[in-house]
């Protein structure tokens, strides 16, 4: 290819980037298709536009103004995306140039950075309007295209599950948004990009934290986001209202979708709303009245004929079909022990945020190191489930009714069955069982995040 | 005679918190009218307000109802302190003040503050009824509608056109009144704004007395400007086309031409034309540069001479006796002559209106601001344009044409000297059209020669040519003389017949200047002004050649003055005329052949000029039947005839730029003989083609292209650039000056790539060099010379862009598209890749009723986000395959905005931005509230930016206008019958499945 101009300044002839980077080809392709070869040359050489900008201006003239504004507010999705990423016009211009923008209708980074500009102006001028949605539809200032605006709403509050599992169960104040910086050192995630999505998971919080009725279609009416997004927003919602911790090593294994998983259950049978969705119900919050009732089952570990018949019951259902029977006799009254004291435990708020920690530790790990499967796990939880039905002693028959319906759904989660099959364990023998409706979500979660050891 | 204006406020949303305490707002509003006022209650403590207001009455005379705007002020009530304004509207009633158009105005409209853009919007209902008056010495002109369309509007017929009405109003620019020194910036702003729509309300009033003096009832091709002249005041100035126009009634053909039962005797030359002896001392139409130096050179004594003539006073200038050409030339003279000036500002017409084109003729005037003797007075101003539009006539009738189409008026300000410039194209045109009296002498001419090519052939005497230009018998007709080449200002005739496609030609040009004050300044641009207006027309001239096109149309120069440049920029849409001969090729020539290299690079250049040629040729489509012209073009020698009779008739004005005698006869001879002409030759070759897929041109339709769809965008682009450079030559300054207009283009295209095929039509581009000062934001603010090192900001600004999408370019594809409508609305859907009308508004013929219920089913469903009804805006006359059921009333609005957080909102391309959606959000708004769903020929009059970096200040004025309409789909109507059937079918469908 042939250089068409040779004309350079001095002052930009002389650095040493330009002469390292005249060997690239793409850049060479590039000069002979613009004008003023020199300028543009530089735009490319030099790591950032801002340096080129710069040097234009010392050079010629300088563009001062530059607007482009249609009718019908024309906006280019990629350009949206580089926008939500929270790239600088100059980094974004660079990812446009590398994507070949400049093969498209003889454009030059002049061009570009125009275009890149004027786009993410329009956006920020839009983001006003994306923190209320609703607006979007009513207001005159833009005249968006409807399905570009769904497209606008969805891929604004679109966010990083990375990110969103660093921020999970934290509080949503301002301190948290100060160690945004480190976050996103540490995701790789632009500071900005990261501030808006905190800022996302801010308002919608506000908005739907006093609100009645189901969580996820709060969130829908008023942010008109699709139903799996609003499905995780409503699990960041409950996640951030009852700050479970999530942060802790042991807990480091697990990503947003597992927690996303696992928010969605509780929201399912932990709440108010839970039980009678005919009721003018709160999702966000744990039903204070259901963990008290916990405390009840206690009995299943105190009463020590109750705890024998439940480990007889459970050894019986499993003996011969788990490879860690053995270990599980033994170990029987510790396992049980473990779910139902964390269960009467959870009248206090440390240590309903304890949780999922508490879960891991006193029984996953056990479990973990007598080398059970997933598989055995579940089975020995359904069959200790079930077995707490049979004692004729255990009373509290209401809570178990719930239970019924938790097994049920259970069985269907996709996300376990498939967690089922990946991971592989040893475990011990069966027992009796016994159990209660709260046990049973613990058994369905200890389940589940085993299979993501 | 009074009349009732009635306004109701309904609710108000998204209101700004003003009060921080509570985050809320008490909000109430004031409703003025002239010098009445009312006020609703305050409701207290919200953002979405439901005042549901009584109706407020006002009796008003309809003086007032046509020069005052409906004023709205939305305030948020404060115990203690003064209520705080939130911001205004302003609704101009004219619409509802014409029986055919608007009845009610009801719907959203923006709360607008000048200085914090739209807070907010309202829903506001008004209603006039008004009582007839038929006061003969009445000061009003309710009914005459206004249309800014430049040609007949789509669903009237045109009785008569009475032809130029002109009006223009004077007063003192409260920006520059003493009381501007303590007010605050709001209220100065707001003062302006209130003022120039008082004004424009009068010049349409009075506009609207000499039309109904005329006998008409409309006009058409309405084009208002405002010159801000500074200290000695602001002109609100307005020109346009009388003329008597009937409804059609909706649902008859409306598809046919307008003008459906004239074409019995369609008008022509005589074969044999006698020709009289024209008094030919008047300068040639391509060389305007004659008429500016004449012009210019008397600047300062121009402003002695008093107006001959008051305005409407009509003394015959006839005197001189034009080209008598023939009989029809005597009548349509003696019908045109007993006005005035018989100019049109229309630039389409009905078929058969226009009979032959001349050329441009265009005249420009050097003027000094401070010389005004009585500032606040219109006479100065009027004896100003009156001198001009005499000089337009004149040259005219050089030209042997007794009209001027495609008028317009324009001017350009830097301190206190102005440029007032006109043009035009000369013509011919149908009497028919313009006097009851006159029309039955025609009937006689019944030889018609081909309506597509009779435009093009010569209004003037081949014998006296007034300028030298090779003659040609028609390609069309073989009968008459057609020119070498035709420039024009008008739309391209919908009977003329092209040859391939269309493009964008455009000359630009740079000019230093010294920097001056007062008299000598005024001289120094009236020098250098024929030049500029020569080397634009030579690259023209070249670029046309180089694209191997015959004719421009929609030809507009526009010349602006900086404090030390000029500024020229010349853009039209070339294309080739099947009637007129094929253009010559370029031929380059090097004075003397001196050495071997030299001789080596012209032929290198010829080489690459011919290759761009070639290339451009098959680029644009352009195949002319070269073989024909070999045979047919034969039986007289015309070409070296008419050269012949040139020679002798050649005046001795400066006629270089079409001397064309030059070696060859039909090669374009671009001699070489300084480094200039080597920049122009360089110039020309690097103009950018376009990629493909792209097409555009700066008239209304694109020629060669027919195949449009209805998808349509609208965009504005405004550039400011700063040139840091002092020391530039003038070619280094054109350099620059090309490679900003093309990389506009270019960065255009980018951003369109996304809509391959499309279409830019109407591209309209506008240049400007604001004052050095352009820091200075508010007059009382103290000057401020900053160190920073510019000499003068260049202002491009694109106002208008319309992009019309269409699929492929063939017939075939078209056919199928066409068929695709026909199956309904969601196939078509597919290629427009804009949201669609609404669907209510596109079932019936006259859909207002229903677009009314709309628009209150909308604000009944309110805060949960009624649809907005979706506007399209168009600086085109009309939509593509869509039809005009309804002329709503004329848009004409003006505002200002200003910031003093100038980096907080994003700096000045964030300010302007914003500014911009803001105006078209509110032109919507209220398009949208008199039941319209479309603006048709929008256009962005003045954009004037100030700023001023170091104060964190920045201003803006912003002047749209345009036609308010009501379309439907054309698809929806030729649907109709076979959407019967597909109904029953669907229907049984539907009861079945039920």
């Amino acid at each position: 290819m042939q250089i068409r101009y040779a004309v350079f300044t001095p002052i930009l002839c002389r650095t040493q980037r330009f002469n390292c980077a005249i060997n690239n080809t793409r850049l060479q392709m590039l000069f002979t298709q613009t004008v003023p070869g020199a300028i543009y040359l530089l735009a490319t050489v030099s790591p950032r536009l801002d340096r080129y900008i710069t040097l234009v201006k010392a050079y010629k003239m300088s563009m001062e103004l530059d607007v482009f504004v249609g009718n019908t507010t024309i906006m280019d999705m990629e350009v949206y995306q580089l926008w939500l990423d929270g790239l600088t016009v100059s980094d974004a211009v660079k990812v446009r140039m590398d994507e070949g923008a400049l093969l498209e209708c003889e454009a030059n980074p002049e061009v570009l950075t125009s275009d890149t500009m004027d786009q993410f102006r329009t956006f920020q001028m839009c983001e006003r309007l994306l923190h209320s949605p609703t607006k979007l539809g009513s207001q005159l200032l833009y005249q968006i295209p409807a399905q570009n605006q769904i497209i606008l709403i969805e891929r604004y509050y679109e966010f990083d599950s990375v990110f969103a599992r660093e921020v999970l169960g934290k509080k949503l104040s301002k301190g948290t948004k100060k160690d945004l910086d480190d976050i996103s050192c540490k995701t790789g995630i632009t500071l900005k990009s990261c501030r808006r999505q905190f800022d996302n998971f801010k308002r919608v919080f506000k908005v739907v934290e006093e609100l009645k009725g189901p969580l996820v279609e709060n969130i829908q009416r008023h942010f008109l986001l699709s139903d799996t997004l609003a499905r995780d927003y409503a699990a960041i919602v409950f996640f951030a209202n009852s700050r479970f911790e999530t942060g802790k090593r042991k807990l480091q294994y697990l990503s947003f979708q597992d927690f996303a998983f696992c928010a969605g259950q509780l929201i399912s049978y932990w709440t108010i709303g839970a039980m009678d969705s005919m009721m003018e119900d709160m999702d966000v919050d744990l039903e204070k009245e259901f963990l008290n009732e916990l405390k009840d089952l206690k009995v299943l570990v105190n009463d020590k004929d109750m705890m024998d018949q439940h480990k007889i019951l459970v050894c019986a259902a499993l003996r011969g079909k788990i490879k860690v029977y053995k270990l599980m006799e033994v170990n029987f009254k510790n396992l049980s022990r473990a779910l139902v004291n964390l269960a009467s435990k959870l009248t206090h708020t440390k240590d309903v945020r304890d949780l999922f920690i508490d879960l891991v530790e006193k029984f996953i790990e056990p479990c973990r190191y007598d080398r059970w499967t997933v598989a055995e796990i579940t089975l020995f939880l359904t069959h200790y489930t079930n077995a707490a039905h049979c004692l004729g002693t255990f009373r509290h028959q209401m809570i178990w009714d719930r239970y019924m319906g938790v097994i049920k759904s259970s069985q269907c989660s996709p996300l376990l069955h498939l967690s089922l099959i990946k991971v592989n364990y040893l475990s011990p023998t069966p027992s009796i069982s016994s159990v209660s409706p709260p046990v049973n979500i613990l058994n369905e979660l200890n389940t589940f995040l085993i299979c993501k050891l | 005679m009074p009349g009732k204006l009635k306004a109701k406020i309904v609710a108000g949303r998204h209101l700004p918190v003003m009060d921080r305490a509570s985050d809320l707002t008490d909000a109430f509003v004031e409703v003025k009218f002239g010098n009445t006022t009312f006020k609703t209650d305050v409701y207290p403590k919200s953002l979405n307000p439901q005042w549901n207001s009584e109706w407020f009455k006002f009796e008003v005379d309809d003086e007032d109802l046509q020069d005052e705007p409906l004023q709205i002020t939305v305030l948020d009530h404060d115990t203690y302190s003064a209520n705080d304004a939130i911001g205004k509207v302003y609704i101009d009633i004219d619409p509802l003040l014409s029986s055919e158009a608007a009845t009610v105005i009801s719907g959203w409209f923006p709360i607008y503050d000048t200085i914090h853009g739209i807070r907010g919007e309202i829903n506001v209902l008004v209603k006039v009824d008004l009582f007839n008056d038929l006061n003969r010495f009445r000061q009003s002109s309710c009914g005459v509608k206004f249309f800014c369309t430049t040609s007949i509007p789509r669903c009237y017929r045109a009785a008569l056109v009475h032809g130029f009405v002109e009006e223009l109003v004077v007063n003192e620019d409260p920006e520059y009144q003493w009381i501007d020194r303590i007010r605050t910036p709001r209220a100065s702003n707001e003062a302006r704004q209130r003022l120039i729509s008082l004004m424009s309300g009068e010049l349409q009033r009075k506009i609207g007395l000499k039309v109904l003096e005329m006998g008409g009832n409309a006009v058409v091709g309405y084009l208002q400007c405002f010159d801000l002249e500074g200290e000695s005041g602001l002109v609100v100035r307005a020109i346009g086309t009388a003329c008597t126009l009937d409804k059609l009634i909706p649902g008859s053909e409306i598809k046919e031409p307008v003008f459906s039962e004239d074409p019995t005797h369609p008008l022509s030359v005589p074969p044999t034309p006698l020709r009289t002896l024209p008094s030919s001392s008047s300068p040639p139409p391509f060389s305007p540069s004659k008429l500016c130096s004449r012009q210019s050179s008397s600047s300062d004594t121009d402003l002695s001479l008093t107006p001959k003539m008051g305005m409407g006073s009509g003394i015959s200038v006839g005197k001189e006796a034009g080209p008598l050409k023939t009989l029809l030339r005597q009548q349509a003279q003696s019908a045109l002559e007993q006005r005035e000036f018989p100019f049109f500002t229309l630039t389409c017409f009905p078929p058969g209106f226009l009979v032959h084109i001349g050329g441009v003729v265009s005249a420009r005037s050097v003027k000094l601001l401070d010389r005004i003797h009585n500032p606040d007075e219109p006479e100065t101003r009027d004896a100003w344009w009156e001198e001009i539009r005499q000089e337009i006539k004149s040259h005219a009738k050089a030209l042997g044409c007794h009209a001027v189409v495609g008028y317009s008026e324009s001017t350009t300000i830097c301190e206190e000297v102005c440029i007032l410039s006109a043009s035009g194209t000369a013509a011919m045109l149908n009497p028919r059209f313009m006097r009851e009296g006159s029309v039955c002498v025609y009937s006689r001419f019944d030889d018609a020669s081909p309506p597509s090519c009779g435009f093009c052939h010569i209004p003037y005497d081949e014998f006296n040519m007034p300028f030298p230009a090779q003659l040609t018998y028609c390609y069309h007709c073989r009968r008459q003389k057609v020119p070498d080449v035709l420039f024009t200002t008008i739309d391209l005739p919908a009977e003329a017949a092209v040859t391939g496609k269309g493009c964008l030609i455009q000359a630009r040009l740079c000019r230093t200047k010294k920097k001056a004050q007062g008299e000598v300044n005024a001289t120094a641009i009236s020098n250098l002004l024929p030049f500029m207006e020569y080397e634009l027309h030579t690259q023209l001239m070249n670029k046309l050649k180089l694209r191997c096109m015959n004719a421009l149309f929609g030809l507009r120069i526009q010349i602006s003055v900086g404090e030390n440049m000029l500024l020229g920029l010349a853009s039209a849409t070339g294309v080739y005329l099947s009637a007129l001969p094929a253009p010559g090729g370029i031929q380059i020539a090097g004075k003397t052949p001196s050495d071997l290299s030299y001789d080596q690079h012209i032929s290198t250049m010829q080489k690459r000029i011919n290759d761009t040629i070639a290339m451009n040729k098959e680029l644009y489509n352009i195949h002319p039947p070269e073989c024909i012209e070999e045979v047919v073009g034969s039986p007289i020698p015309d070409r070296q005839r008419s050269r012949l009779f040139r020679s002798t008739s050649e005046s001795s004005d400066e006629l270089s730029e079409l001397d064309l005698s030059h070696g060859k006869k039909d090669a374009f001879v671009l001699e070489i003989d300084d480094t200039d002409a080597v920049e122009d030759i360089q110039s020309l070759l690097t103009d950018a083609p376009m990629p493909a897929g792209f097409y555009s041109c700066n008239t209304e339709v694109m020629p060669g292209i027919y195949n449009w769809t209805s998808g349509l965008q609208m965009f504005t682009s405004v550039r400011v650039y700063r040139l840091n450079n002092a020391n530039l030559t003038n070619q280094g300054l054109n350099k620059i000056f090309t490679d900003l207009c093309e990389n506009l283009l270019k960065s255009l295209y980018f951003k369109l790539r996304s809509m391959i095929p499309c279409c830019l039509c109407h591209l309209n581009f506008t240049v400007a060099v604001p004052e050095e000062e352009l820091i200075q934001v508010r007059r009382h603010t103290p000057k401020n010379t900053s160190p920073i090192l510019f000499i003068f900001p260049i202002n491009i600004l694109i106002k208008l862009c319309v992009f019309v999408c269409f699929p492929g370019s063939g017939e075939n594809e078209e056919q199928l598209q066409f068929s695709m409508e026909l199956c309904g609305e969601s196939t078509s859907s597919n290629n427009q890749p804009t949201a669609k009308p609404s669907a209510s508004s596109s079932e019936r013929c006259s859909p207002l009723p229903e677009v009314r219920s709309r628009s209150l089913r909308s604000t009944r469903s309110l805060p949960c986000g009624a649809p907005v009804t979706v506007v399209k805006m168009t600086p085109l006359s009309f939509l593509p395959r869509t039809r005009i059921v309804k002329y709503l009333g004329i848009i004409n609005m003006f505002f200002i905005r200003e910031t003093t957080s100038l980096r907080e909102e994003g700096g000045v391309s964030g300010f302007l931005h914003s500014f911009i959606a803001e105006v078209f959000a509110m032109v919507r708004a209220h398009v949208a509230a008199l039941g319209g769903n479309a603006v048709v020929s929008y256009s962005m009059k003045e954009c004037v930016f100030m700023e001023n970096p170091n104060k964190n200040q920045a201003q803006c004025l912003i002047n749209v206008s345009g036609d308010a309409v009501i379309f439907v789909r054309e698809s929806d109507q030729e649907a109709i019958p076979p959407l019967i059937t597909c109904g029953q079918t669907s229907t049984t469908g539907a009861d079945g499945t039920t």
